[in-house]
């Protein structure tokens, strides 16, 4: 038997009965749909949550000092002074893991200019700082390497700060602002970076050398934080394993003491999140997936019908000459035209309601081309396995049974 | 002439129950090209049995059965359904047409299972096939849109279309009014005239009068099989009959 005849066929006996072949696909096509558009959004969220952890610096590695008691007393991190210019000092001179690397430390306070105040943090950090936080500058300059040598006054400020001190709109580049009584004259302004994934505005923000905030505002000799970034994502645990080596035998600990600073990255943050967001990627997929196999379903119940309702059409077809195997192929073709037009429709749609669900709803939506290509897989594979039974009962009819069924 | 139907003491039993329903008790019979049989009997008889079985839709218990030479009782389930797409034209009592399909895609019905037969080749020959049985100007009507008469003409041309051995006629007019009747009869004698092998089951004894022999079954046995040295025209008969209103 050819195979053109049997699709000839095939294609004739759907065609006959376009609302039924219409009905039969239409499983298929919302399963196929609905697995794209739920794949679409899954993994939509799961890239912009992605995204916004790496806008806030992907293989960013904080240093803390750790926690540990005075006189019994558990005192917070913070107030810790384990973390000395000299760790950083040996960070930078030893890691070979690290791309970039600054001190951060810190004043909360009230910034004032003229009549216009506001409250922001001052903080003091190297020329590193802008490659990890990703931050970039808009006018004017960063404070240079001689600002942080002399403990210079200077500092470089976030577009909150700027609205805020300068309501008129005028360039506060080359102004002075006070902080503390302190006198600091504005070098730069950094680009909006606008708000995080937590709530942060992370443009409310004034970055001078850390020299000066630690010399002129805290007076103290300790950091608050180390923060560094990886040479890449992938070496973030090396470079971590690196940096604690580092500095435990700068702080002279010995086997078996606890480290007394902690260490942390964006990547357990990012591995959580979008372990979250890989949840409900599955989630979905699994609501799609039962759709597809109720599709399936559909479309073994109107095959088993159709098979009763030609039982007549059968015999004749076998009194005139088919074999049990071309019935059997021709209704296996028929649902797999059924499954691949309703699978190819299902497509289409899908990535139109993705599109809408883009536009109107606007959240962030990613097509992958393999959730096209598995759910594409998935409802052929269905409808072959879901059109087999009712072929093979076809095939199997007895033709004097058949060609005189009433 | 040679036979193209050879039946030699062929049983056919079936098991109902715990009973064995013994329908051809041993039938032999051979039929000679150019014939035109009609098989006779009442419900029960066998004829039912025995058409099946002459059919190839079914394999006798027992005894032998040549169709045009070829041995039935030891062909396969496929090897049969080949065997009647190329040596059988079946010509059922209710048509059996193709729903909301064109007249001549029925009559390439039995052709699209022959992959040796090309698309053009079988277009045609479903043209001629459709031509010879008068309805060469109804090609694209769909089934709905035709007659009885005109459907059984279509089923008739759909059973002549792969140059059968034979013509297997299962109560063709049996769904038809007299004077369509005898349409089709006048139909199938130009046919038998034009040198075909015909086989007619039906329990109508007056179609016997326009075949050349007479078979008549009952109790799954021959009780007579008769030449008919004085066969009737049925298109004189379809001309003695009563005008149209």
């Amino acid at each position: 038997m050819n195979y053109a005849n049997l699709f000839k066929i095939a294609f004739k006996a759907l065609s006959n009965n376009k609302f039924r072949t219409f009905l039969t696909m239409l499983g298929i096509i919302i399963g196929v749909a609905s697995v794209i558009t739920m794949l679409a959004i899954g993994q939509g969220s799961k890239r912009s949550i992605e995204q916004q952890i790496s806008e806030m610096g992907s293989n960013m590695i904080m240093i803390n000092p750790g926690g540990d008691r005075q006189g019994g007393v558990r005192m917070d991190p913070s107030a810790m002074q384990t973390l000395k210019l000299e760790d950083y000092e040996a960070i930078v001179s030893r890691a070979t893991k690290i791309a970039a690397i600054s001190p951060s430390v810190s004043k909360s306070g009230q910034f004032i200019n003229g009549n216009n105040n506001t409250p922001s943090q001052m903080q003091g950090v190297g020329l590193g700082y802008l490659t990890i936080r990703q931050l970039q500058v808009e006018s004017g300059d960063m404070f240079s390497e001689q600002d942080i040598a002399s403990s210079a006054k200077v500092c470089i400020i976030g577009k909150t700060v700027v609205d805020n001190l300068f309501p008129d709109g005028s360039d506060p580049v080359g102004k002075v602002v006070r902080f503390n009584s302190i006198p600091f004259r504005i070098v730069g302004v950094l680009k909006s970076k606008g708000y995080n994934s937590m709530g942060q505005d992370q443009d409310n923000v004034v970055l001078a050398p850390y020299t000066t905030v630690m010399k002129r505002i805290l007076a103290v000799t300790y950091l608050q934080q180390i923060v560094c970034s990886a040479v890449t994502e992938d070496e973030t645990q090396n470079a971590i394993k690196e940096i604690t080596e580092i500095l435990r035998e700068n702080h002279k600990l010995r086997d078996g003491d606890d480290d007394n600073f902690t260490i942390r990255s964006q990547q357990e943050l990012s591995s959580m999140m979008s372990s979250t967001s890989e949840m409900m990627t599955v989630l979905l997929a699994c609501i799609a997936g039962i759709s597809l196999v109720v599709g399936g379903i559909g479309i073994m119940n109107i095959m088993y019908v159709s098979v009763t309702e030609r039982t007549r059409e059968i015999g004749l077809r076998m009194s005139v000459g088919a074999r049990g195997r071309d019935i059997l192929s021709q209704f296996l073709i028929e649902t797999i035209i059924i499954s691949i037009t309703g699978g190819i429709i299902g497509v289409l749609l899908g990535v139109i309601a993705t599109l809408l669900v883009n536009i109107i709803a606007s959240w962030p939506v990613y097509i992958q081309p393999w959730s096209v290509l598995l759910s594409f897989g998935v409802c052929t594979i269905t409808g072959v396995f879901f059109g087999w039974y009712p072929a093979r009962k076809a095939s199997s009819l007895n033709p004097i049974d058949a060609i005189r069924y009433e | 002439m040679a036979a193209v139907i050879s039946l030699q003491d062929i049983k056919r039993d079936f098991i109902v129950g715990s009973e064995t329903v013994h329908a051809l008790r041993g039938v032999s019979f051979d039929i000679q090209e150019g014939e035109f049989v009609t098989i006779m009997g009442t419900s029960g008889s066998g004829k039912s049995t025995l058409l099946n079985v002459l059919g190839c839709l079914d394999s006798p218990s027992s005894g032998t059965y040549l169709l045009d030479g070829n041995s039935v009782r030891e062909m396969s389930k496929d090897q049969r359904a080949v065997l009647r797409n190329r040596k059988i034209g079946f010509v059922f009592q209710n048509y059996n047409l193709l729903a909301k399909t064109t007249a001549v895609e029925n009559v390439e019905l039995p052709l699209m299972y022959n992959s040796s037969v090309s698309a053009k080749e079988r277009r045609e020959r479903a043209v001629n096939a459709l031509q010879t049985v008068g309805l060469g100007n109804r090609l694209e009507h769909k089934s709905n849109q035709m007659s009885g008469g005109q459907m059984q003409r279509v089923a008739i041309a759909r059973a002549l279309v792969n140059n059968p051995a034979v013509l297997l006629a299962d109560e063709a007019t049996g769904n038809l009014d007299t004077r369509t009747s005898f349409e089709i009869l006048v139909l199938f004698q130009r046919l038998h005239a034009e040198g075909r092998t015909i086989i007619f089951v039906t329990h109508n004894p007056e179609i016997a009068r326009y075949s050349t022999r007479n078979i008549f079954l009952r109790d799954g046995r021959i009780t007579e099989d008769t030449i008919n040295h004085n066969v009737e025209d049925a298109a004189a008969a379809l001309a003695s009959l009563p005008p149209e209103e």
